[in-house]
């Protein structure tokens, strides 16, 4: 889950989020049915806050810059693959399923079908939106502009 | 290109993890704080509501962790968090107790695992056993209300939720043998040890 956020919002968003997510679904706990996948429910409410915070963002008339992750990073621990962060960052930049669909993926591991359950959409459009986010990613990797 | 999970920071997840379990405790989004207690009667299970200390219990003897909260999950609440932050004043009385410092403990219980029946009478019966001394089943029993119930106040007593802090150790068998314990009979003779009751004409063994 911290990793999931992490990828989703940055690691000082992260740090919130991942405390909301926590206490909300220790709230709602005993609502659960006995049999449900915990980690699909757990990243549901994870997804919601991080489209909360997505929406914050996007309602600040002046984005804020994120926070340099490796500066804020004590000397003596180890420093944040720069590469992939920066891959994280633009993954952040997608519409909100791609991005959605790439970080529940990539970032919680979760199959396309628990991704589905999360998403309240099919398995097929799950793997779709993967498959064009990913598509977009290369793309501008490779300094082409992204067609629409 | 191919996506990683990002790199977590060392200890990054488990300050998150206190800090977030510290403040479920605060906020009462979580129903029970724990945390285990390590000293000289082994490591013990402390668990408090916000109305007061609920459990102790002996982590081996009931079964290890897992045993100890899911019990707690079925019978009160399963919004358990590990928050050793609010077991502090809990941790400092048991080591004072230990130390031999301490002879009363000013904690607020919550019966919550006893219910308000006999076994809470019993229970509360136990406390008004002064530090260093003893009684037996029957007193207790007596004191609860019921002269001729010491099996129930044995089984009660048995099932004391929050031992050393409600003393059920200092209940005796009638006949002057040890009776039983829910730590176990060396626990018993420790903590009467403690307390220096009747410690030299402690049984070894009680008679079975």
């Amino acid at each position: 889950m911290l990793r999931f956020l992490i990828a989703s919002l940055g690691r000082h968003d992260a740090d919130d989020a991942f405390q909301e997510t926590f206490l909300s679904a220790l709230r709602s706990y005993e609502r659960l049915p006995p049999d449900s996948n915990l980690r699909a429910w757990v990243l549901t409410i994870a997804h919601r806050k991080a489209i909360d915070v997505h929406r914050g963002r996007e309602r600040r008339p002046t984005p804020v810059a994120e926070l340099d992750e490796s500066a804020a990073a004590p000397p003596d621990v180890p420093k944040p693959d720069h590469e992939q962060s920066d891959l994280w960052k633009r993954v952040r930049t997608l519409p909100p399923r791609q991005r959605a669909v790439l970080t529940l993926r990539h970032a919680a591991g979760l199959t396309h079908a628990e991704i589905a359950a999360v998403l309240d959409c099919s398995e097929e459009a799950a793997r779709r939106a993967a498959s064009d986010g990913l598509k977009t990613l290369r793309e501008e990797l490779l300094d082409v502009p992204a067609s629409a | 290109m191919s996506l990683h999970p990002p790199d977590l920071l060392d200890g990054e997840a488990a300050a998150l993890a206190a800090r977030t379990t510290a403040r479920a405790a605060d906020e009462g989004a979580a129903e029970i704080a724990y945390a285990r207690i390590d000293g000289p009667a082994g490591r013990l299970v402390a668990a408090v509501t916000p109305r007061g200390l609920v459990r102790l219990a002996y982590e081996l003897e009931n079964g290890g962790l897992d045993e100890v909260l899911d019990r707690l999950a079925t019978k009160l609440s399963p919004r358990i968090v590990e928050a050793p932050g609010r077991l502090d004043v809990v941790r400092r009385e048991l080591d004072e107790y230990f130390e031999g410092r301490r002879r009363d403990f000013d904690l607020e219980l919550d019966w919550g695992l006893v219910g308000d029946g006999f076994a809470r009478r019993v229970l509360e019966a136990a406390i008004a056993i002064p530090y260093g001394s003893t009684s037996t089943y029957r007193e207790v029993a007596g004191a609860a209300g019921s002269p001729n119930g010491y099996r129930a106040a044995g089984n009660a007593l048995g099932a004391n939720p929050i031992p050393i802090v409600v003393p059920c150790h200092r209940v005796l068998a009638s006949t002057g043998g040890l009776g039983g314990y829910t730590g176990g009979l060396d626990r018993k003779r420790l903590l009467l040890g403690i307390e220096g009751a009747r410690g030299e004409q402690l049984p070894l063994l009680s008679s079975p």
